[in-house]
This record gives C-alpha cells, sequence and structure tokens, in this order.
C-alpha cells in the first residue's frame, strides 16, 4: 500500500456536558465531506457533567483503520485539557483554547515546541447569542488553521441544526465563518512576521505544518459509521423483527437505533425491566417465529445466561450482541476491553451449542448483524456477536453504498412451511433426530404442529423424559449441530507480506490496529504480518491449522490480561503463540503501541 | 431463500389463530371440547393435588370459549404445576423459573395473534420472577396468567414461599417463616393491573368461569388459583382455604369496577378470603401502544419484502 501523505489527528477535549462528542462527530463527518479518510475514537467517562472527555479524528488521503498517536491539532475546550493532552502532541502541533483560559503557561506550551493559539472562542460564540457555541467556534478556528474549505462543515451545522429554527443554525454559521477568519489572519500574521524555530529544537515555530488544504482527494459520496449503527442496519436488512433490551453502555446505541427508526421498518423494540426480561422476551420472540435479538454489554450478558442456556436447550435461533467494556463488575463502564471471550464460550451450564462472531470492522458488523440470524436459524442455537466500545463507537469512512442490503442473503434454515404441515402423515416432532442434528422448526400455530417446548432433558416428541435413550440421543443431536456449524464457519484472515517472519494474531476489534501496524512495520522495512480472526466458536479446525502451518513467530495481540484467545486458540489446536502483548487499560491499542511491544517481545530485528 | 423458509412466518401468523378474548375463534368451524386438549402423557402429581383440578380447568375454558390446542399458547415456569403443558395437547414452553411472563411477552409481541396463558407457581410468579410480575401488571401485555399458588416450594420437597403464612415451619423456617407473606392480589393491584381474581382449586366449577373471564379480558388477568399441596403444606389444605373462601359476587353491591371496593377485597386474606373477579377494569393494552405492531402486522410474519427501498436509503442517507 502506498504510504500516506497526509495522517493527521485532530483532538477535541474538554468537560462531560459539554458537547465534545457530538463536535468531534460533526467535525469528522465534515471532513469526510471535504474529502478525507477519517477514523475517530471517543474517550469519556462514566459520568453525565465534569470530568475530562476527548474526541480523536484521524484524518487522511488513505483508508484508515484505527486511531493512532500523536495529535497534530489539540482543541482544549477546558484548561484541563491542555495539561493532560501536552504530552502526546507532535512537535510542531497546534493548540487552540480559549484566550480567556487564565492558568494557561503559553510559555510552557511553546517549550514543547507546539504552537499556542488562545482564540476569541466564548468572545464570538456569545457575541452571536451564547457561549454554548463555543464548540463551533473552536472548529472554525480549527477550518482555518488547517486551511479546510468552510462549505463541508457548515453543511453537516446544517444538518444538525437546521431543524431547530434556523436563528441558532445561522447563529453557528456566523461562529464558524468569524473563527475561521481570525484563525487564518492569525496564522498569516505571524507567517508574515518572524521566521522562527521549527519545533524540533525546542524553539517555538512560527508556521503550522499540519495543513490539509481545502479539498482532500477522496471522491464520490461516503458515509461516517461506526459498529453499532452498522450492526443494526446489517440486522434490519436480516429480517430482524424483534429486539429487546436494559440499557447498557456500550450496546445501547444500536438498541436505540433499532428504536429510533421502529416505526418505518417494523421491527418491535421493548426495553425490559432487565437483562433476565429481555433476554427471554427475545427466546419468547424467536419461538413465535421472529427473527429476534438482544443488546448488552457483559454485566447484562451476566444475567442473561441462564436464558441463554434455554435456548440453547429448546433449540432456539436468537442473537445476542454482546459490546465488551472493561471488567470485571462495573468495571470501566465507558472504556474497551476483550475481556468475555472464555465467558461468551462458556457461559451457561451445560454443554450446549452455541456460536461466536467478532467482527472486525464495519463491514463485518454490517454482515455479522444479518449473517448472525442465518446461523442461528440453520443450527437453531444461540449466537453471540461479541464487539467492544472501540469498535462500537468508532466511526469510519465507506463509500456510501458500501453497507448494500442487495447483498444480503437470507437463510431460515430447515422451517415447516404451513403446506409442509398441512402434508405430514406422521405425527409431527419438533427434536427428530437427524445426521446434522438440525431438527426441522414448526412455527407455533399449526393444527398439525402442536408441541411443548421444555428446558428439561425431552424426547424427539418433545415431551420431557429422564430416560436413558432419550437422554443419550437428544444429547448427541444438540452436539452435533456444534460439528455441523464448525463447517459453516470461516478460517482467519491474512494481512499483509505471506511468510513474514512474525505474525500478529488478533481477533475482534483489533483488527484495525493490527493492521496499521502491519502497514507501517512495512514501511519501516521490518516483516510483520496479521491473522485476523471473526469466527470464533466453534473455530473451523482444518483452515485454522493451516493457517497457523504458515505462521513463523506468533504473537497474540489481545484487549486482555490473560490472553483468552491464545488460550482457545492452544485448547482447541494444541497451537502455541510466541509471546502475548496484553493491554487491560481500557484504552485500545494504537499501531505504535504494537509495535513497541513487538520489539520488546521478539525483538527489533522482526 | 428456500421456499420452505417462506412459510415461517405465515405458520407464526396462521390466519385464523385466536383472537384473544374472542369466544368461537376457531374459525367457526368445528367444535373445541376439552377431550381434543387430552395428551397420552399422564400427569405425575401426587394424587390429591390441587393441580389437576386446574389442568381440567384450563381444558374446559379453552373449549368453552372455542379455542383449539394449535391456537392457544400455554408458558409455564419450573415447578410441579409449571409441568402442566407436558400434560396437555396445546402449544407449550415450560421455561426457566420465574421467567415464563418475560417469554410470554416476547411471545405475544412476536405474534399476537395467539391467545397466551401463563401458568407456575408462587415461588416463580412472586419470588424470583417477582420483577416480572410487577412489571407485566403495569405494561398491561394481552395474557392471562394462572397462578398455582401452594404457598409452599413444592418441587423443591417443601421449602417456605413468598406467600407461606409468617411462622410456617419448613425445611427452610424451622423456627417459623420470618417475613409477612406476600398478598399477591393486593401487589397486582398496586402494580396497576387491569384485571385481579382468586380462585380455588376445590371449587372448579367456580374456576372454570373466573378463567374464561381472565381469557377473555383484553390486557393482563391475574388468576391466583388456592392450591392445595397435599403433600408439603399441611397447613393450607383443602379445609382450611374451603371454610375462609367465599364468592364475592355474591357479596350485596358488589362492583368489581369499583376501586375502593376492590382494594379492599385484594387486601382481605384471613378468616374470610374472596374468590372471583375481585378488581376489572379496561385500559389500553400495551399491544395496542405498540406502534410498529399495529403498522408492520406481527414480526412472526415476517417476509423478505417487509422493508420498502425509500425506508433503508433514508436510514443509510442519515450516515453520509
Ligand atoms: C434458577 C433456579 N433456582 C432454583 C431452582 C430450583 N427450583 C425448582 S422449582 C422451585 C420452586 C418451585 O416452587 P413454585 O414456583 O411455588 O412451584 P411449585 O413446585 O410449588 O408448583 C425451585 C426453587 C431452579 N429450577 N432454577
Ligand atoms: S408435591 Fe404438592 S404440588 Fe407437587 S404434585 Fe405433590 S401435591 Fe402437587
Ligand atoms: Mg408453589
Amino acid at each position: 500500500m502506498t504510504p500516506a501523505t497526509v495522517d493527521l489527528t485532530v483532538t477535541i477535549g474538554g468537560d462531560a456536558g459539554q458537547g465534545i462528542e457530538s463536535s468531534g462527530t460533526a467535525f469528522a463527518r465534515a471532513l469526510m465531506r471535504a474529502g478525507w479518510h477519517i477514523f475517530t475514537m471517543v474517550d469519556y467517562r462514566s459520568r453525565i457533567r465534569g470530568g475530562h472527555n476527548f474526541y480523536q479524528i484521524r484524518v487522511s488521503d488513505r483508508p484508515l483503520y484505527s486511531h493512532s498517536d500523536p495529535v497534530h491539532l489539540l482543541l482544549a475546550m477546558t484548561e484541563e485539557t491542555l495539561k493532560i493532552h501536552l504530552d502526546n502532541l507532535a512537535p510542531g502541533a497546534a493548540v487552540i483554547y480559549d484566550e480567556g483560559f487564565k492558568r494557561v503557561d503559553r510559555a510552557e506550551i511553546e517549550a514543547a515546541g507546539v504552537l499556542a493559539f488562545p482564540a476569541p472562542l466564548s468572545r464570538l460564540a456569545a457575541r452571536h447569542g451564547s457561549k454554548v457555541m463555543m464548540n463551533t467556534a473552536a472548529l472554525g478556528a480549527a477550518a482555518g488553521l488547517l486551511g479546510v474549505d468552510l462549505e463541508p462543515i457548515a453543511s453537516v451545522i446544517h444538518d444538525n441544526f437546521g431543524r431547530k429554527g434556523s436563528r441558532v443554525a445561522e447563529a453557528n454559521q456566523e461562529v464558524l465563518r468569524e473563527a475561521r477568519d481570525w484563525a487564518a489572519a492569525e496564522l498569516a500574521r505571524r507567517e508574515g512576521g518572524q521566521a522562527g524555530g521549527n519545533g524540533q529544537d525546542g524553539q517555538a515555530p512560527s508556521a503550522f505544518r499540519y495543513r490539509l488544504g481545502p479539498r482532500g482527494p477522496v471522491t464520490g459520496r461516503r458515509m461516517a459509521i461506526h459498529g453499532n449503527h452498522a450492526l443494526a442496519l446489517g440486522a434490519v436488512a436480516g429480517g430482524c423483527r424483534f429486539a429487546a433490551a436494559y440499557p447498557m453502555t456500550p450496546g445501547t446505541s444500536l438498541f436505540e437505533f433499532l428504536t429510533a427508526h421502529s416505526h418505518r421498518t417494523g421491527v418491535v423494540t421493548k426495553h425490559a425491566e432487565d437483562e433476565i426480561a429481555a433476554m427471554c422476551m427475545v427466546v419468547g420472540a424467536a419461538h413465535a417465529g421472529a427473527r429476534a435479538l438482544t443488546t448488552t454489554s457483559g454485566g447484562g450478558f451476566s444475567l442473561m445466561v441462564e436464558a441463554l442456556g434455554m435456548a440453547g436447550m429448546v433449540e432456539l435461533p436468537v442473537v445476542i450482541v454482546v459490546a465488551q467494556r472493561g471488567g470485571p463488575s462495573t468495571g470501566l463502564p465507558t472504556r474497551t476491553e476483550q475481556g468475555d471471550l472464555l465467558f461468551a464460550v462458556h457461559a451457561s451450564q451445560g454443554e450446549f451449542p452455541r456460536i461466536v462472531l467478532a467482527p472486525g470492522t464495519i463491514e463485518d458488523c454490517f454482515e455479522a448483524g444479518w449473517r448472525a440470524f442465518n446461523l442461528a436459524e440453520s443450527f437453531q442455537c444461540p449466537v453471540i456477536i461479541l464487539t467492544d466500545q472501540y469498535l462500537a463507537s468508532s466511526l469510519r469512512d465507506l463509500p456510501a453504498g458500501a453497507l448494500d442490503r442487495r447483498g444480503v442473503v437470507i437463510d431460515r434454515g430447515p422451517v415447516l412451511t404451513a403446506s409442509d404441515l398441512d402434508a405430514l402423515a406422521e405425527p409431527y416432532l419438533r427434536f427428530r433426530d437427524t445426521p446434522s442434528g438440525v431438527s426441522p422448526r414448526a412455527i407455533p400455530g399449526h393444527p398439525k404442529g402442536v408441541y411443548a417446548l421444555t428446558t428439561d432433558e425431552h424426547d424427539e416428541e418433545s415431551h420431557i423424559t429422564e430416560e436413558i435413550g432419550s437422554r443419550v440421543q437428544q444429547m448427541a443431536k444438540r452436539m452435533r449441530k456444534l460439528d455441523s456449524a464448525a463447517a459453516a464457519m470461516r478460517g482467519p484472515r491474512w494481512y499483509g507480506p505471506p511468510d513474514a517472519e512474525v505474525t500478529l494474531i488478533c481477533w475482534g476489534s483489533l483488527y484495525g490496529p493490527c493492521r496499521d501496524a502491519v502497514d507501517r512495520a512495512a514501511a519501516a522495512g521490518r516483516s510483520v504480518n496479521m491473522l485476523h480472526f471473526s469466527d470464533l466458536w466453534p473455530l473451523p479446525e482444518d483452515e485454522v491449522n493451516m493457517a497457523l502451518a504458515m505462521v513463523n513467530r506468533a504473537v497474540a495481540v489481545e484487549q486482555n490480561y490473560s490472553g483468552q484467545f491464545a488460550r482457545l486458540l492452544r485448547m482447541v489446536t494444541g497451537f502455541e503463540v510466541e509471546a502475548t502483548l496484553n493491554k487491560f487499560d481500557g484504552r485500545q491499542f494504537t499501531p505504535g503501541e504494537i509495535l513497541e511491544g513487538l520489539e520488546e517481545a521478539v525483538g527489533a530485528h522482526a | 431463500m428456500p421456499e420452505t423458509a417462506r412459510g415461517g412466518g405465515a405458520a407464526g401468523g396462521a390466519p385464523g389463530a385466536a383472537r384473544p378474548g374472542g369466544g368461537g375463534a376457531n374459525g367457526g368451524t368445528a367444535r373445541v371440547t376439552p377431550k381434543d386438549f387430552d395428551s397420552e402423557h399422564r400427569p405425575t402429581w401426587c394424587p390429591g393435588c390441587g393441580d389437576y383440578a386446574i389442568l381440567t380447568a384450563i381444558k374446559k375454558t379453552l373449549a368453552d370459549l372455542g379455542i383449539a390446542p394449535h391456537q392457544v399458547m400455554i408458558i409455564s415456569g419450573i415447578g410441579c404445576g409449571s409441568k402442566l403443558p407436558d400434560y396437555i395437547h396445546a402449544n407449550g414452553f415450560m421455561t426457566i423459573h420465574g421467567r415464563p411472563l418475560a417469554v410470554a411477552t416476547g411471545f405475544r409481541l412476536a405474534n399476537p395473534e395467539m391467545t397466551v396463558l401463563v401458568v407456575d407457581g408462587d415461588g416463580d410468579a412472586y419470588g424470583i420472577g417477582g420483577n416480572h410480575f410487577i412489571h407485566t401488571c403495569r405494561r398491561n401485555i394481552n395474557l392471562t396468567h394462572i397462578v398455582q399458588n401452594n404457598q409452599i416450594y413444592a418441587l423443591t420437597k417443601g421449602q417456605y414461599s413468598p406467600t407461606s403464612e409468617q411462622g410456617f415451619v419448613t425445611t427452610t423456617s424451622p423456627d417459623g417463616a420470618p417475613e409477612r407473606p406476600v398478598l399477591p392480589t393486593a401487589l397486582a393491584f398496586a402494580a396497576g393491573a387491569t384485571f385481579i381474581a382468586r380462585a380455588f382449586a376445590g371449587r372448579p366449577q367456580h374456576m372454570v368461569e373466573v378463567m374464561k373471564e381472565a381469557v377473555r379480558h383484553p390486557g393482563y388477568a391475574l388468576v391466583d388459583v388456592m392450591q392445595p399441596c397435599v403433600t408439603f403444606n399441611k397447613l393450607n389444605t383443602y379445609e382450611w382455604y374451603d371454610q375462609r373462601a367465599y364468592d364475592a359476587a355474591a357479596e350485596p353491591g358488589y362492583d368489581p369496577a369499583d376501586p375502593v371496593q376492590a382494594w379492599e377485597r385484594v387486601n382481605q386474606w384471613g378468616d374470610r378470603i374472596p374468590i372471583g373477579i375481585l378488581y376489572r377494569t379496561v385500559r389500553p393494552t400495551y399491544e395496542e401502544g405498540v406502534r410498529a405492531l399495529q403498522r408492520h402486522g406481527p414480526p412472526a410474519r415476517w417476509t423478505e419484502r417487509d422493508l420498502p427501498g425509500e425506508v433503508w436509503d433514508a436510514m443509510v442517507e442519515a450516515f453520509t
């Protein structure tokens, strides 16, 4: 891949309640409309007011798959933001902050090789009606420094505020323009003035060198979307018609999206009294014949576990989206982790088949949204989609038509139609012993398809039994579905040069950071590739073994303490990784951190 | 999509499926009789158990209302009485302990065209599933909830339940049950239930009449049944209940729609225990308020053609 000529990071930081995320999202969308690739990362705390939040936007002329360090332009909406982020600024970076901040030590900023732009943010905002528009002023100033056209930002502001009454929208547009003009003039003044240092030698530079220019090179209509919304779109396209959930970050935005569109899509949604109820409602809806899902995070999934086993025992197709966050217990509510993998694979008592998918990209999330239903209905078992806060909430840009519903395939598995049932000569057996283990399902409502499910062990007719023959038959029938399902699972994906000296083994949301790390390694002349796993359970053993046979030195990269996937891989295949890189601080690995970790783990020669 | 799959929804929302509250919902064809519900599987309950009468009453209720076995879904929990769906020929689902109301809620929202009965124990309904009970009452979703209230945990062989009398000695309460019992009828009233009734397994004909009204009721209907457990509850016996039960409808001035009267009756538990309909009012059902259901029909009847292109395009457009 040709190296990027532009690769900048803009961060906007401030207090919770200051609208940092919505301003960041707006700016990211504007930069996309201006012709740039973007990737965003949300970093916030579990509180509604107070406490530092920030939103990071990476911008490039090449497609992006992760966030990155360091930051080239910082929009500091509080003084604290300056203190927290000063260490993480690139040489020659700029900070925009309000001229009214009293405790800012401009000399300290400049000593770090950073350009300080105390700007009339609140003054401009107040002049047009309200200090609330300070964020808009900051975006305008940022546009001025970056040299970005105003029109794409103005169009996003129009989309966001247009409906709130034209006065608000107009005022924001004014603030935006004046702030941009101020920044452009300030930049010109400084450049025209003294010729200073370049930032490398500790001297304050005079010119801001991280410019984007009026328009980027990316053409065509684009969309900016995060994993939760892509998954929701996939589910809707796949015929999801029922969703029940109890709010829990970071799963909530998926459920909110389904609910917001419910009137038009016909997806019936229920905010349940708790996660136990949510999961049970999904089981009930699935029994009625609807494609049904629930969304949650680890804590809610813990409550769902008994009902997960119920779905396994009565062989109902249900989909559970678990957006992981830092655990254990309440843990790091707004942060990311991959700590629930082995829990998802083993949750609930006894043995029963379940499928675990861990999409790695936005496109994967969309596909998982509909494919999960096909798998659930084909094998009549629960499907768990494991995402995490990073994937669920990071925006990436795609062509506007990339999530194409025409590519969606619907496979409802073996279901008997009314005419199939009409034609039945024998009594219907819900749990008929079959070679694949999957028994054709009669949706309740037909006179010839009358049966009662039971979570007790049962016979082919679905009557309760403890008789040895039926127990052994039904247990084997259910478990056989796992072998059938394994054949539908996909092997891991390679990225990077074949036969590299070191292979990064990763799963789920680490696709992006590892992929970008592979590209950086290549640029630095290091021989590194990636083997990424999305279909985690059951692992398609043959394909996995074939891939692993091509690995020279394996380093597992995981967003958890104990290397859960490396353990799972060893359990299933006997394969041992040489080293593991683990991060469990609730913040996603950057590509740079992965490369540094790699150096420590296997040495610089890789 | 294979042709077999397309019928998935069609079978789920089979035309002619019972509409709750609609007597004679069987499309006006063959008469339904209690025998239609007979199963070759014999109950494993103790001789004399109150659950037999409940089973018989449910069959008679459904037959009298013209609801055939394929038009009803009987959802239970875990306990002695919750085995009932195994002993009746009808659609059923024996779920997990305490959760049948939640499962039934999901089922109703996906297929509101089928009559749904929830049958569970006092442990299910008022103990482990107490949260679902409260929220189902106020939700007013259209289903009939028949609780086999034997004031004991029977299947686990005799521990005190949320409705056991205070002081009741069991294996987990050797010094007597320490807490005040839950009075389900009062709790249902406080939680906003629109139909609250009590029946007694020892008065089967009366129980059938109450159940029929409950199934006809548009919305959530509670029938708390005093169900003697002859094996583990030696206090609340047939005689104990029989001495106390009186028919509320026979009282002078009886008006189940009057909330003041009702509050008194739902709270009455002692020397006299009212049976019959204690409270009845009409509020919109939950289903009526779900716009997606009203506009698009039952999720169970989904087909691939359901999502118009312009709806999809508008959803995606918002991300550009
Ligand atoms: C989660 C869970 N906890 C405990 C049990 C064990 N258990 C089975 S039935 C039951 C109580 C049954 O009492 P009740 O609901 O009143 O029904 P009854 O047997 O009296 O009809 C218990 C505690 C269980 N099955 N599941
Ligand atoms: S133990 Fe009690 S409730 Fe259970 S079957 Fe026997 S009598 Fe009925
Ligand atoms: Mg009981």
